[in-house]
Protein backbone atom coordinates (compact mmCIF):
# COMPACT_ATOMS: atom_id res chain seq x y z
CA UNK A 1 0.00 0.00 0.00
CA UNK A 2 1.11 3.64 -0.43
CA UNK A 3 1.24 5.56 2.44
CA UNK A 4 -1.59 7.71 1.37
CA UNK A 5 -3.55 4.27 1.21
CA UNK A 6 -2.06 3.64 4.60
CA UNK A 7 -3.45 6.63 6.07
CA UNK A 8 -6.70 6.74 4.83
CA UNK A 9 -7.22 3.37 5.82
CA UNK A 10 -5.79 3.39 8.84
CA UNK A 11 -7.77 6.67 9.94
CA UNK A 12 -11.18 4.62 8.89
CA UNK A 13 -10.85 1.66 10.66
CA UNK A 14 -9.81 3.47 14.11
CA UNK A 15 -12.77 5.94 14.00
CA UNK A 16 -14.84 2.99 13.35
CA UNK A 17 -13.86 0.71 16.18
CA UNK A 18 -12.52 3.02 18.76
CA UNK A 19 -16.24 5.47 18.17
CA UNK A 20 -14.59 8.89 17.19
CA UNK A 21 -14.99 11.33 14.29
CA UNK A 22 -11.86 11.06 11.61
CA UNK A 23 -11.68 14.45 12.38
CA UNK A 24 -9.53 14.05 16.00
CA UNK A 25 -7.30 11.40 13.48
CA UNK A 26 -4.37 14.18 12.79
CA UNK A 27 -0.48 12.98 12.36
CA UNK A 28 0.63 14.90 15.54
CA UNK A 29 -2.34 13.66 17.58
CA UNK A 30 -1.27 11.26 20.43
CA UNK A 31 -2.81 7.93 19.64
CA UNK A 32 -4.33 7.28 23.32
CA UNK A 33 -5.62 10.33 23.62
CA UNK A 34 -7.25 10.91 20.43
CA UNK A 35 -9.04 7.26 20.95
CA UNK A 36 -9.86 7.27 24.65
CA UNK A 37 -7.42 4.42 25.12
CA UNK A 38 -6.30 2.49 28.07
CA UNK A 39 -3.95 -0.27 28.52
CA UNK A 40 -6.50 -2.82 27.76
CA UNK A 41 -7.89 -0.68 24.44
CA UNK A 42 -4.47 -0.98 23.52
CA UNK A 43 -4.76 -4.39 23.23
CA UNK A 44 -7.54 -3.87 20.25
CA UNK A 45 -5.57 -1.51 18.87
CA UNK A 46 -2.56 -3.81 17.94
CA UNK A 47 -5.31 -6.54 17.03
CA UNK A 48 -6.69 -4.17 14.53
CA UNK A 49 -4.20 -3.19 13.02
CA UNK A 50 -2.84 -7.03 12.51
CA UNK A 51 -5.88 -7.68 11.14
CA UNK A 52 -6.15 -5.17 8.64
CA UNK A 53 -2.58 -4.80 7.34
CA UNK A 54 -0.70 -8.01 8.65
CA UNK A 55 1.26 -5.79 10.48
CA UNK A 56 2.16 -6.81 14.59
CA UNK A 57 3.30 -4.14 16.56
CA UNK A 58 5.30 -6.44 19.00
CA UNK A 59 4.85 -5.38 23.26
CA UNK A 60 8.86 -3.98 23.11
CA UNK A 61 7.92 -1.31 19.97
CA UNK A 62 4.38 -0.49 21.16
CA UNK A 63 5.98 2.46 23.31
CA UNK A 64 7.41 4.08 20.59
CA UNK A 65 4.73 4.48 18.47
CA UNK A 66 2.73 7.50 20.09
CA UNK A 67 1.33 9.86 17.35
CA UNK A 68 -0.52 8.76 14.25
CA UNK A 69 2.52 9.68 11.96
CA UNK A 70 4.69 7.28 14.07
CA UNK A 71 1.73 4.55 13.11
CA UNK A 72 1.31 5.04 9.63
CA UNK A 73 5.32 4.91 9.13
CA UNK A 74 5.32 2.08 11.48
CA UNK A 75 2.71 0.47 9.03
CA UNK A 76 4.29 1.24 5.56
CA UNK A 77 8.12 0.17 7.14
CA UNK A 78 6.66 -3.12 8.01
CA UNK A 79 3.99 -4.24 5.14
CA UNK A 80 4.92 -7.71 4.09
CA UNK B 1 -36.58 -8.04 65.79
CA UNK B 2 -36.27 -10.00 62.63
CA UNK B 3 -35.46 -7.66 59.17
CA UNK B 4 -37.63 -8.15 56.52
CA UNK B 5 -36.94 -7.99 52.68
CA UNK B 6 -38.96 -6.34 50.24
CA UNK B 7 -38.84 -5.41 46.95
CA UNK B 8 -38.48 -2.06 45.65
CA UNK B 9 -37.99 -2.40 42.02
CA UNK B 10 -38.25 -4.40 39.10
CA UNK B 11 -36.80 -4.57 35.41
CA UNK B 12 -37.01 -7.23 32.48
CA UNK B 13 -35.78 -7.83 28.91
CA UNK B 14 -37.39 -10.29 27.64
CA UNK B 15 -39.02 -11.72 24.38
CA UNK B 16 -42.49 -10.52 26.05
CA UNK B 17 -41.39 -6.82 26.00
CA UNK B 18 -38.26 -4.87 26.62
CA UNK B 19 -39.75 -2.82 29.77
CA UNK B 20 -42.18 -3.90 32.58
CA UNK B 21 -45.10 -2.00 30.46
CA UNK B 22 -45.10 -4.18 27.21
CA UNK B 23 -44.96 -7.45 29.09
CA UNK B 24 -48.00 -7.15 31.18
CA UNK B 25 -49.79 -6.34 28.28
CA UNK B 26 -47.64 -9.80 26.46
CA UNK B 27 -48.37 -11.72 29.62
CA UNK B 28 -52.46 -10.61 29.61
CA UNK B 29 -52.82 -10.98 26.07
CA UNK B 30 -51.13 -14.31 25.71
CA UNK B 31 -48.41 -13.36 23.39
CA UNK B 32 -45.90 -15.71 22.44
CA UNK B 33 -42.19 -14.73 22.25
CA UNK B 34 -41.25 -18.13 20.09
CA UNK B 35 -39.89 -17.83 16.70
CA UNK B 36 -38.42 -20.29 14.03
CA UNK B 37 -34.62 -19.47 13.41
CA UNK B 38 -33.74 -21.11 9.86
CA UNK B 39 -29.91 -19.92 10.69
CA UNK B 40 -30.32 -23.24 13.09
CA UNK B 41 -31.17 -25.76 10.62
CA UNK B 42 -28.00 -24.92 8.67
CA UNK B 43 -25.70 -25.24 11.83
CA UNK B 44 -27.37 -28.63 12.47
CA UNK B 45 -29.52 -28.42 14.71
CA UNK B 46 -32.93 -30.90 15.51
CA UNK B 47 -34.74 -27.95 16.73
CA UNK B 48 -34.42 -24.49 15.29
CA UNK B 49 -37.00 -23.15 17.88
CA UNK B 50 -35.84 -20.33 20.06
CA UNK B 51 -37.53 -17.12 21.72
CA UNK B 52 -36.73 -14.14 19.70
CA UNK B 53 -35.05 -11.34 22.18
CA UNK B 54 -34.47 -7.97 20.71
CA UNK B 55 -30.55 -7.04 20.67
CA UNK B 56 -29.99 -3.29 23.14
CA UNK B 57 -27.94 -0.69 21.45
CA UNK B 58 -25.88 0.47 24.18
CA UNK B 59 -24.29 3.09 22.57
CA UNK B 60 -24.80 6.52 24.06
CA UNK B 61 -25.36 4.48 27.09
CA UNK B 62 -22.24 2.52 27.81
CA UNK B 63 -19.04 3.94 26.58
CA UNK B 64 -17.24 1.67 23.89
CA UNK B 65 -13.98 1.03 25.93
CA UNK B 66 -16.62 -0.50 28.58
CA UNK B 67 -18.99 -2.23 26.39
CA UNK B 68 -15.91 -4.34 24.67
CA UNK B 69 -16.44 -6.26 28.01
CA UNK B 70 -19.97 -7.17 27.55
CA UNK B 71 -21.55 -10.27 25.73
CA UNK B 72 -25.36 -10.32 25.23
CA UNK B 73 -26.41 -11.55 28.49
CA UNK B 74 -24.43 -8.03 29.99
CA UNK B 75 -25.81 -6.47 27.48
CA UNK B 76 -29.99 -7.79 28.47
CA UNK B 77 -28.89 -7.31 32.23
CA UNK B 78 -27.61 -3.49 31.75
CA UNK B 79 -30.59 -2.64 30.36
CA UNK B 80 -33.43 -5.08 33.02
CA UNK B 81 -31.07 -3.43 35.75
CA UNK B 82 -31.82 0.49 34.35
CA UNK B 83 -34.70 -0.03 34.23
CA UNK B 84 -35.25 -1.53 38.44
CA UNK B 85 -33.10 1.08 39.44
CA UNK B 86 -35.24 3.75 37.73
CA UNK B 87 -38.40 1.99 39.07
CA UNK B 88 -36.80 1.41 42.35
CA UNK B 89 -35.94 5.81 42.75
CA UNK B 90 -32.50 4.41 42.65
CA UNK B 91 -30.01 7.09 40.80
CA UNK B 92 -25.99 6.71 40.12
CA UNK B 93 -25.58 9.46 43.06
CA UNK B 94 -27.52 7.34 45.50
CA UNK B 95 -25.50 4.66 44.51
CA UNK B 96 -22.26 6.28 44.66
CA UNK B 97 -23.18 7.42 48.51
CA UNK B 98 -24.68 4.23 49.46
CA UNK B 99 -23.44 0.59 49.90
CA UNK B 100 -25.47 -1.77 47.78
CA UNK B 101 -24.82 -5.54 46.61
CA UNK B 102 -25.25 -7.58 43.27
CA UNK B 103 -25.84 -10.87 43.00
CA UNK B 104 -26.81 -12.51 39.22
CA UNK B 105 -27.71 -15.60 37.83
CA UNK B 106 -25.72 -16.89 34.98
CA UNK B 107 -24.36 -19.96 33.78
CA UNK B 108 -23.13 -19.58 30.71
CA UNK B 109 -21.07 -17.35 28.26
CA UNK B 110 -20.53 -19.91 25.23
CA UNK B 111 -20.76 -16.85 22.16
CA UNK B 112 -17.84 -15.03 24.14
CA UNK B 113 -15.92 -18.16 23.93
CA UNK B 114 -16.68 -19.67 20.72
CA UNK B 115 -15.26 -16.14 19.27
CA UNK B 116 -11.96 -16.21 21.40
CA UNK B 117 -11.42 -19.53 20.66
CA UNK B 118 -12.40 -18.83 16.62
CA UNK B 119 -9.75 -16.13 16.15
CA UNK B 120 -7.14 -18.19 18.42
CA UNK B 121 -7.55 -20.81 15.42
CA UNK B 122 -7.27 -18.57 12.96
CA UNK B 123 -4.69 -16.43 13.71
CA UNK B 124 -2.68 -18.53 16.23
CA UNK B 125 -2.13 -14.83 17.96
CA UNK B 126 -3.99 -15.13 21.33
CA UNK B 127 -3.80 -11.28 20.96
CA UNK B 128 -6.59 -11.20 18.18
CA UNK B 129 -9.13 -12.35 20.69
CA UNK B 130 -9.10 -8.70 21.92
CA UNK B 131 -9.12 -6.97 25.45
CA UNK B 132 -13.10 -8.00 25.58
CA UNK B 133 -13.03 -11.57 25.53
CA UNK B 134 -11.82 -12.59 28.90
CA UNK B 135 -14.30 -10.43 30.57
CA UNK B 136 -16.90 -11.31 28.30
CA UNK B 137 -16.10 -15.36 28.51
CA UNK B 138 -16.20 -15.69 32.44
CA UNK B 139 -19.83 -16.96 33.62
CA UNK B 140 -19.26 -14.01 36.62
CA UNK B 141 -19.28 -11.70 33.75
CA UNK B 142 -22.83 -10.49 33.83
CA UNK B 143 -21.60 -9.24 37.65
CA UNK B 144 -18.21 -8.28 36.80
CA UNK B 145 -19.98 -5.72 34.07
CA UNK B 146 -22.60 -4.09 36.54
CA UNK B 147 -20.77 -3.99 39.49
CA UNK B 148 -18.51 -2.19 37.73
CA UNK B 149 -20.81 0.34 35.30
CA UNK B 150 -23.04 0.83 38.38
CA UNK B 151 -20.27 1.11 40.88
CA UNK B 152 -21.92 -1.63 43.32
CA UNK B 153 -19.94 -1.60 46.36
CA UNK B 154 -21.51 -4.57 48.39
CA UNK B 155 -21.74 -8.70 47.72
CA UNK B 156 -20.32 -9.09 43.90
CA UNK B 157 -21.38 -12.51 42.71
CA UNK B 158 -22.84 -14.71 39.76
CA UNK B 159 -24.97 -17.55 41.06
CA UNK B 160 -24.67 -20.83 38.98
CA UNK B 161 -27.44 -23.15 39.48
CA UNK B 162 -28.52 -24.03 35.87
CA UNK B 163 -31.82 -23.56 35.38
CA UNK B 164 -32.39 -22.25 39.20
CA UNK B 165 -29.70 -19.68 39.08
CA UNK B 166 -31.73 -16.49 39.11
CA UNK B 167 -34.02 -18.18 41.58
CA UNK B 168 -31.60 -18.88 43.92
CA UNK B 169 -29.52 -15.28 43.34
CA UNK B 170 -32.93 -13.49 44.36
CA UNK B 171 -33.05 -15.99 47.35
CA UNK B 172 -29.29 -16.03 48.48
CA UNK B 173 -30.26 -12.30 48.72
CA UNK B 174 -32.89 -12.04 50.91
CA UNK B 175 -30.99 -14.38 53.27
CA UNK B 176 -28.14 -11.57 53.05
CA UNK B 177 -30.65 -8.74 53.80
CA UNK B 178 -32.60 -10.48 56.54
CA UNK B 179 -29.36 -11.18 58.26
CA UNK B 180 -27.90 -7.80 58.06
CA UNK B 181 -25.39 -8.56 55.58
CA UNK B 182 -26.53 -6.06 53.21
CA UNK B 183 -29.41 -3.31 53.21
CA UNK B 184 -29.89 -3.32 49.34
CA UNK B 185 -29.32 -6.02 46.64
CA UNK B 186 -29.64 -5.70 42.95
CA UNK B 187 -31.00 -9.73 42.27
CA UNK B 188 -31.18 -11.11 38.86
CA UNK B 189 -30.75 -13.80 36.39
CA UNK B 190 -29.19 -12.92 32.43
CA UNK B 191 -29.32 -15.56 29.81
CA UNK B 192 -27.82 -15.60 26.56
CA UNK B 193 -30.02 -16.71 23.29
CA UNK B 194 -27.56 -17.54 20.33
CA UNK B 195 -27.34 -20.99 18.48
CA UNK B 196 -23.61 -21.76 20.60
CA UNK B 197 -25.35 -21.83 23.94
CA UNK B 198 -27.66 -24.52 23.65
CA UNK B 199 -26.39 -26.58 20.46
CA UNK B 200 -25.29 -29.22 22.59
CA UNK B 201 -28.92 -28.87 24.74
CA UNK B 202 -30.51 -29.53 21.14
CA UNK B 203 -27.79 -32.42 20.73
CA UNK B 204 -29.31 -34.31 23.59
CA UNK B 205 -33.27 -34.34 21.91
CA UNK B 206 -34.58 -32.28 24.86
CA UNK B 207 -36.37 -29.32 22.36
CA UNK B 208 -39.81 -29.33 20.89
CA UNK B 209 -40.11 -29.96 17.20
CA UNK B 210 -43.32 -28.55 16.77
CA UNK B 211 -41.14 -26.52 13.84
CA UNK B 212 -44.48 -26.39 11.94
CA UNK B 213 -46.24 -23.99 14.45
CA UNK B 214 -43.40 -22.48 16.71
CA UNK B 215 -45.94 -20.52 19.08
CA UNK B 216 -47.71 -23.47 19.66
CA UNK B 217 -43.96 -25.56 20.32
CA UNK B 218 -44.10 -24.82 24.54
CA UNK B 219 -47.21 -26.39 26.37
CA UNK B 220 -46.19 -26.99 29.98
CA UNK B 221 -48.98 -29.12 31.15
CA UNK B 222 -50.04 -30.00 28.16
CA UNK B 223 -50.37 -33.90 26.96
CA UNK B 224 -48.59 -33.17 23.64
CA UNK B 225 -45.83 -31.55 24.86
CA UNK B 226 -42.53 -32.31 23.24
CA UNK B 227 -39.90 -30.50 24.55
CA UNK B 228 -38.98 -26.99 25.40
CA UNK B 229 -37.84 -23.84 23.74
CA UNK B 230 -34.79 -22.30 24.34
CA UNK B 231 -35.33 -18.49 25.82
CA UNK B 232 -33.11 -15.67 27.43
CA UNK B 233 -32.58 -12.22 27.69
CA UNK B 234 -32.38 -10.88 31.54
CA UNK B 235 -34.42 -10.08 34.54
CA UNK B 236 -33.53 -7.63 37.50
CA UNK B 237 -35.35 -7.31 41.35
CA UNK B 238 -34.12 -4.96 43.72
CA UNK B 239 -34.27 -6.75 47.02
CA UNK B 240 -34.13 -3.75 49.79
CA UNK B 241 -34.45 -4.58 53.81
CA UNK B 242 -38.07 -3.34 54.63
CA UNK B 243 -37.32 -0.61 57.13
CA UNK B 244 -34.76 1.13 54.71
CA UNK B 245 -36.91 1.13 52.01
CA UNK B 246 -39.51 2.75 54.28
CA UNK B 247 -37.04 5.74 55.36
CA UNK B 248 -35.92 6.01 52.18
CA UNK B 249 -39.30 6.20 50.86
CA UNK B 250 -38.92 4.02 48.04
CA UNK B 251 -41.74 2.36 46.66
CA UNK B 252 -42.33 -1.00 48.20
CA UNK B 253 -44.17 -3.88 46.35
CA UNK B 254 -43.89 -6.92 47.99
CA UNK B 255 -42.28 -9.01 50.82
CA UNK B 256 -39.78 -11.88 50.00
CA UNK B 257 -41.80 -14.28 52.90
CA UNK B 258 -40.05 -17.38 51.93
CA UNK B 259 -37.16 -19.08 50.06
CA UNK B 260 -36.35 -23.23 50.25
CA UNK B 261 -33.82 -25.12 48.07
CA UNK B 262 -32.78 -28.59 47.48
CA UNK B 263 -30.81 -30.83 45.65
CA UNK B 264 -32.09 -33.97 44.06
CA UNK B 265 -29.40 -35.88 44.83
CA UNK B 266 -30.00 -38.28 41.55
CA UNK B 267 -30.08 -38.02 37.70
CA UNK B 268 -28.20 -35.22 36.33
CA UNK B 269 -30.74 -34.20 34.00
CA UNK B 270 -34.10 -36.12 35.40
CA UNK B 271 -35.57 -34.42 38.21
CA UNK B 272 -36.76 -36.79 40.93
CA UNK B 273 -40.16 -35.58 43.21
CA UNK B 274 -38.53 -35.63 46.46
CA UNK B 275 -36.15 -32.69 45.98
CA UNK B 276 -38.52 -30.53 44.38
CA UNK B 277 -41.10 -31.34 47.06
CA UNK B 278 -38.59 -30.59 49.50
CA UNK B 279 -37.65 -27.18 48.01
CA UNK B 280 -41.76 -26.39 48.37
CA UNK B 281 -41.62 -27.32 51.46
CA UNK B 282 -38.86 -25.67 53.00
CA UNK B 283 -40.03 -22.71 51.51
CA UNK B 284 -43.68 -22.75 53.28
CA UNK B 285 -41.96 -23.47 56.43
CA UNK B 286 -39.51 -20.25 55.70
CA UNK B 287 -42.44 -18.26 55.40
CA UNK B 288 -44.67 -19.78 58.16
CA UNK B 289 -47.53 -20.29 55.50
CA UNK B 290 -49.81 -23.20 54.70
CA UNK B 291 -50.86 -23.76 51.43
CA UNK B 292 -54.01 -22.27 52.03
CA UNK B 293 -51.98 -18.73 52.08
CA UNK B 294 -51.00 -19.31 48.54
CA UNK B 295 -52.84 -17.65 45.70
CA UNK B 296 -50.85 -18.55 42.55
CA UNK B 297 -47.98 -20.98 41.81
CA UNK B 298 -45.95 -19.75 38.93
CA UNK B 299 -44.84 -23.20 37.79
CA UNK B 300 -41.19 -23.95 36.32
CA UNK B 301 -42.46 -26.43 34.04
CA UNK B 302 -40.63 -25.94 30.77
CA UNK B 303 -42.98 -28.64 28.19
CA UNK B 304 -40.60 -31.69 28.69
CA UNK B 305 -42.39 -34.80 29.14
CA UNK B 306 -40.82 -35.90 32.40
CA UNK B 307 -39.95 -32.23 34.08
CA UNK B 308 -43.57 -31.25 33.98
CA UNK B 309 -44.89 -34.85 34.98
CA UNK B 310 -42.38 -34.56 38.25
CA UNK B 311 -43.22 -31.05 39.27
CA UNK B 312 -47.10 -31.60 38.92
CA UNK B 313 -46.48 -34.91 41.44
CA UNK B 314 -44.71 -32.65 43.91
CA UNK B 315 -47.24 -30.07 43.72
CA UNK B 316 -50.03 -32.43 43.96
CA UNK B 317 -48.15 -34.00 47.06
CA UNK B 318 -48.15 -31.29 49.02
CA UNK B 319 -51.16 -28.80 47.64
CA UNK B 320 -53.29 -31.81 46.85
CA UNK B 321 -57.25 -30.93 45.89
CA UNK B 322 -56.52 -27.22 46.93
CA UNK B 323 -57.20 -25.85 43.63
CA UNK B 324 -54.55 -23.76 43.88
CA UNK B 325 -54.06 -21.50 40.13
CA UNK B 326 -50.96 -22.81 38.48
CA UNK B 327 -49.65 -21.85 35.47
CA UNK B 328 -45.99 -21.81 33.59
CA UNK B 329 -45.36 -18.97 31.76
CA UNK B 330 -42.63 -20.93 29.85
CA UNK B 331 -45.68 -21.73 27.40
CA UNK B 332 -45.26 -18.34 26.01
CA UNK B 333 -41.65 -17.25 26.76
CA UNK B 334 -39.99 -20.41 26.34
CA UNK B 335 -37.56 -21.55 28.85
CA UNK B 336 -35.19 -18.96 29.90
CA UNK B 337 -32.79 -20.40 32.14
CA UNK B 338 -30.25 -18.90 33.64
CA UNK B 339 -32.93 -15.81 33.86
CA UNK B 340 -36.13 -17.92 34.71
CA UNK B 341 -36.42 -17.66 38.11
CA UNK B 342 -35.58 -13.71 38.02
CA UNK B 343 -38.16 -13.22 35.19
CA UNK B 344 -40.56 -15.46 36.87
CA UNK B 345 -40.69 -13.51 40.07
CA UNK B 346 -41.34 -10.23 37.54
CA UNK B 347 -44.00 -11.94 35.74
CA UNK B 348 -45.96 -13.34 38.53
CA UNK B 349 -45.21 -9.94 40.23
CA UNK B 350 -46.95 -8.44 37.10
CA UNK B 351 -49.92 -10.84 37.81
CA UNK B 352 -50.27 -9.51 41.28
CA UNK B 353 -49.94 -6.22 41.01
CA UNK B 354 -52.28 -6.03 38.00
CA UNK B 355 -55.07 -8.52 39.13
CA UNK B 356 -55.14 -11.60 36.37
CA UNK B 357 -53.10 -14.50 35.61
CA UNK B 358 -51.56 -14.91 32.21
CA UNK B 359 -53.49 -18.33 30.85
CA UNK B 360 -50.99 -20.89 30.66
CA UNK B 361 -50.18 -21.19 26.99
CA UNK B 362 -50.91 -23.97 24.65
CA UNK B 363 -52.70 -26.16 27.55
CA UNK B 364 -55.09 -27.63 25.91
CA UNK B 365 -55.21 -30.83 26.91
CA UNK B 366 -54.27 -32.55 30.37
CA UNK B 367 -52.23 -35.84 31.10
CA UNK B 368 -52.91 -37.69 34.25
CA UNK B 369 -50.34 -36.14 36.10
CA UNK B 370 -51.10 -32.23 35.24
CA UNK B 371 -55.19 -33.16 35.50
CA UNK B 372 -54.94 -33.00 38.71
CA UNK B 373 -53.77 -29.27 39.66
CA UNK B 374 -55.84 -26.31 38.56
CA UNK B 375 -53.70 -24.99 35.95
CA UNK B 376 -55.52 -21.85 33.88
CA UNK B 377 -55.54 -22.34 30.65
CA UNK B 378 -56.57 -19.25 29.42
CA UNK B 379 -56.38 -15.58 30.64
CA UNK B 380 -58.31 -14.37 33.73
CA UNK B 381 -59.41 -12.09 35.90
CA UNK B 382 -58.00 -13.02 39.59
CA UNK B 383 -56.53 -11.35 42.84
CA UNK B 384 -54.00 -13.11 44.56
CA UNK B 385 -51.68 -11.63 47.35
CA UNK B 386 -49.47 -14.51 47.66
CA UNK B 387 -47.31 -16.45 45.18
CA UNK B 388 -45.42 -19.30 45.06
CA UNK B 389 -42.16 -19.71 41.97
CA UNK B 390 -40.18 -23.05 41.24
CA UNK B 391 -37.05 -23.55 39.44
CA UNK B 392 -35.80 -26.14 39.08
CA UNK B 393 -32.09 -27.21 37.37
CA UNK B 394 -30.12 -29.67 35.55
CA UNK B 395 -28.27 -31.34 38.55
CA UNK B 396 -31.13 -31.78 40.49
CA UNK B 397 -30.87 -28.02 42.33
CA UNK B 398 -34.34 -26.52 43.40
CA UNK B 399 -35.46 -23.42 44.22
CA UNK B 400 -38.67 -22.15 45.68
CA UNK B 401 -39.79 -18.52 46.14
CA UNK B 402 -42.87 -16.95 48.42
CA UNK B 403 -43.87 -13.71 47.73
CA UNK B 404 -46.63 -11.78 49.51
CA UNK B 405 -48.38 -8.50 48.22
CA UNK B 406 -47.71 -4.91 50.09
Amino acid sequence: MTKEEIIEKVNSVLAEEFEVEESVITPDAVIKNALELDSLSLVDLVALIDQEFGVKISNAELPTIKTFADLYTYIESHQA
Amino acid sequence: MARRVVITGMGIWSCLGTNLETVCESLYKGKSGIIYDPVRKEMGFRSALTAKVEMPNLKGLVPRNQRVYMAEEAQYAYMSTLEALKNAKLDQDYLDNNVVGLLFGNDSTADAVVKSVDKMREYKDTAMCGSGAIFQSMNSTVTMNLACLFKLRGINLTVSGACASGSHAIGLGSILIRDGFEDMIVCGGAQEVNPFSIGSFDGISAFSTREDAPEKASRPFDRDRDGLVPGGGAATVILEEYEHAVKRGAPILAEICGYGFSGNGDHISTPNVAGPSRSLQLALEHAGMGIKDIGYINAHATSTHVGDTQEAKAIYGIFGDSGVPVTSTKGQTGHEMWMAGASEIVYSMLMMKNNFIAGNLNFENPDEDSAKLNIVAKTTEAHFDTFLSNSFGFGGTNSTLIVKNL
